[in-house]
């Protein structure tokens, strides 16, 4: 694999033709949209029609029995993601936040972690907390409101969903620090830290200051913003004029663009950066280039900001179809396998919806639980005031 | 160019023209109003050009006044706050919307550090005539950080003022009022009654933005005082009219503005019933509601015949949503504090 060193300056490919004048807003944000299409810096090693092809620095060896692993990850959770969508248009749901065309991304990524890596979300790496082994189900109260997640963030290393945009990142570049700090990294059985988030939060403030921090402590940080081209209703170019894998360059860092819709890119790049973090060469950005397929959330209308013709061209590079041609071509799965994931995909779906109907109201002294690690004598007296006057309706006084 | 009380039609005939509208309509419409009035009028925050905002309070403004007007910024709070400063004293009067209340906070520095004290640091120099507009508070069944009500910080500033809408017409024109102010003010929005509609007036504004504003009156003697404001003021009128008819009266007052703090006719209410509970979604330590009982208190003490209660949200987080009708005040924990104001 390559040295970060051959990282650090990526020219891109079409550079703005900026010499003597600056290139207006207007020609950076054509220049952007022109790679949209992927532009010469994509890492890609498996196409949209499933052909397999090489790439100089990122090339992988996969076994047939990898290739399915990876292609059952991806079916399971984009069926898990419909199920969870469906629940939500039930009514089982308060809300929802759809995967639906990330799937690669985050298998890609996911799948290159180890147990003892760290791994820090957003709020759409429903297959990232898939490939920690948190089983969906620990998911919904999030989304049903019963609870804020149930996994154990230290026992699988997967730390909460963050919803306030950008925030974790730093949370991410201290864990990181932390690792550095204990003498974790220096050699191939070393730990790293990976941290998830959208093209929109690349505008926080907290975002450029897990860059620097990372870059400062020489954190073993893998920064993974999947690029899905828009934050809610603001395509990427309101947020940058450069492709965001740039940015990194101005950090001191490597920063790389892979096709996020293709999961063993993905899964090459992220190995390899985490390998690079795990040596003490980080930290890292990965820009996975993929698309947000369906709403921001169930609450959302995209009809409202963007075109659908741009998602039927996203649909010609399903993340999860171009697996499933190659599989076909190289006669690593017949239809029976397929038949069989699809059964187990039905499965899954119908444990969780029935898990998801099930799920019990917290009752009411949660509200007070967990605060503080050590108490607090005036929430306690709050929390036994309000049980007391609850308490009074169960027996009728009131 | 503060202008306390608005009439942007009364060059016409005077007649009313008088419209039934949700407080979401009102304030949509009152934004509009503001752009027409002054084109140095301008919108900044995240998703409110095409979507109009994920309340629709911005719908339509961008494809009417432009892209210069109405700014889809990038995601960064202190970066729409920060810009609305230079903005601000360039001669614009920006209005930002935060799209939830709790992610104002990356913009907090700049609120606290900047919004709140360029005109002090200055001495008067630099005036401040933005608007943070901030949809508040729980009772939408929503996620975490999107049931927040982050008022007191806010209070508890010098050199911010504070106010919060309850109805459509007080939408339509206090966000017009908050507009013209040369202040900084941070403006509350009741998300979970953006869809209550009642008529409005759009050719004259009932009152000035700094004033409280009292909704029921009772003037018997075995009344007792509710004061509330934003969300918690249609649990208070509910509460009014279920206590009236069990034959107890209640005074309910809206504060509107949180600060400055007007509470004279507070005073003049409680030193009539003996008897306040002041309402709010907030935690109650260190926040408005203590303010209210710890004024009220000092200015009507010898009327008081109770203790001043309070009916809050709890010291906590804001707890997932299914727990969030315990949380968020109700008609009957507020009517339970009446009773134990009554009774005491
Ligand atoms: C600090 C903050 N501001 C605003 C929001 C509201 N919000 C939620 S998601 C989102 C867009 C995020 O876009 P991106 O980072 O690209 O992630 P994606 O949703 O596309 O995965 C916004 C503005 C938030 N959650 N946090
Ligand atoms: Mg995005």
């Amino acid at each position: 694999m390559s040295s970060p060193e051959q990282w650090t300056h990526p020219e891109p490919a079409s550079a703005p033709a900026a010499t003597a004048a600056k290139p207006t807003a207007e020609q950076v944000i054509a220049g952007l949209r022109a790679t949209d299409q992927g532009d010469v810096n994509l890492v890609q090693l498996l196409t949209p029609e499933g052909e397999r092809v090489q790439h100089p620095d990122f090339d992988i060896d996969i076994t047939a029995e990898e290739l399915r692993g990876l292609y059952r990850d991806m079916v399971l959770i984009r069926r898990v993601d419909r199920e969870a969508n469906a629940l939500q248009r039930k009514g089982q749901l308060g809300i929802w936040v759809p995967l639906l065309g990330q799937e690669a991304a985050q298998i890609g990524a996911g799948r290159a972690l180890r147990p003892d890596d760290m791994a820090f979300p957003s709020y759409r790496e429903h297959g990232i907390a898939w490939t920690r082994g948190i089983h969906p189900t620990e998911l919904l109260g999030i989304f049903r409101g019963t609870d804020m997640g149930t996994w154990d963030p230290v026992k699988h290393k997967f730390h909460p969903y963050t919803i306030v945009i950008g925030n974790q990142v730093l949370n991410a570049a201290g864990y990181a620090m932390g690792q550095k700090f204990d003498g974790q990294v220096g050699d191939s059985d070393s730990e790293a830290t990976i941290c998830f988030f959208g093209d929109g939060a690349t505008s926080q403030g907290d975002v450029h200051e897990g860059f620097v921090w990372a870059a400062v402590y020489d954190a073993p940080l893998v920064f993974f913003c999947q690029n899905n081209q828009w934050a809610i209703s603001e395509p990427t170019e309101r947020q940058s004029r450069l492709p965001l894998y740039q940015r990194a360059r101005g950090y001191g860092f490597p920063g790389i663009r892979v096709d996020g819709n293709d999961v063993l890119a993905t899964l090459a790049v992220t190995r390899w950066a985490l390998e690079e973090c795990r040596q003490g060469n980080g930290p890292i950005l990965i820009e996975a280039f993929t698309y947000r397929m369906d709403a921001h959330t169930t609450s959302d209308d995209p009809s409202r900001y963007r075109l659908s013709d741009e998602l039927e061209l996203w649909k010609l590079k399903d993340p999860i179809e171009r697996v499933k041609v190659h599989l076909v071509k190289q006669q690593w799965a017949d239809s029976a396998y397929f038949e069989e994931i699809e059964a187990e995909s039905e499965a899954l779906a119908v444990e969780l919806r029935e898990f998801c109907v099930n799920m019990p109201d917290p009752p009411p002294e949660r509200i007070f639980a967990n605060v503080y690690a050590e108490g607090n004598p005036v929430l306690e007296a709050q929390r036994d005031e309000f049980l007391g006057y609850v308490s009074g309706f169960a027996g009728g006084e009131h | 160019m503060a202008a306390p009380t608005l009439n942007r039609a009364d060059s016409g005939s005077g007649e009313s023209d008088v419209q039934t509208l949700t407080i979401s309509k009102a304030l949509n419409m009152g934004l509009r109003a503001a752009m027409e009035a002054n084109p140095k009028v301008l919108m900044m925050g995240e998703d409110i050009g095409k979507l109009g905002g994920v309340f629709r309070i911005t719908d339509g403004l961008q494809k009417d006044f432009g892209e210069q007007r109405v700014l889809d910024t990038p995601l960064a709070e202190s970066g729409i706050i920060g810009t609305a400063v230079g903005l601000a004293i360039r001669g614009y009067r920006p209005v930002c919307e935060i799209q939830f209340d709790g992610f104002i906070f990356p913009g907090f520095d700049q609120i606290v550090s900047q919004v709140a004290k360029l005109h002090y640091r200055t001495q008067g120099r630099n005036k401040l005539p933005m608007v943070i507009r901030v949809p508040f508070g729980g009772g939408i069944g929503a996620v975490e950080h999107h049931s927040e009500s982050p008022e007191s910080y806010f209070a508890h500033t010098a050199g911010l003022k504070v106010v919060s809408c309850s109805n459509p017409t007080d939408a339509y024109w206090m966000i017009q009022q908050a507009i013209d102010c040369d202040d900084p003010v941070l403006f509350f929005e009741p998300k979970r009654r953006y869809y209550e509609k009642a008529p409005v007036d759009t050719t004259k504004a009932p009152g000035p933005l700094f004033a409280s504003r009292v909704l029921r009156s009772a003037p018997s003697a075995g009344a007792a005082t509710l004061v509330g404001y934003g969300p918690m003021i249609r649990v208070c009128l509910d509460a009014a009219n279920a206590a009236a008819e069990d034959g107890t009266e209640l005074e309910v007052i809206d504060l509107r503005t949180l600060s400055p703090l007007d509470l004279g006719p507070v005073y003049e209410s409680v030193r009539r019933t003996g008897r306040l509970v002041v309402v709010s979604e907030a935690p109650s330590e260190s926040s408005i509601t203590s303010e209210i009982a710890a004024k009220v208190q000092q200015e009507c003490f010898y009327s008081l015949q109770a203790p001043v209660l309070r009916v809050t949200g709890f010291d906590t987080p804001y707890p997932p949503s299914k727990l969030e009708e315990e949380f968020l005040p109700d008609l009957d924990r507020v009517l339970h504090a009446v009773d134990r104001s009554l009774a005491w």
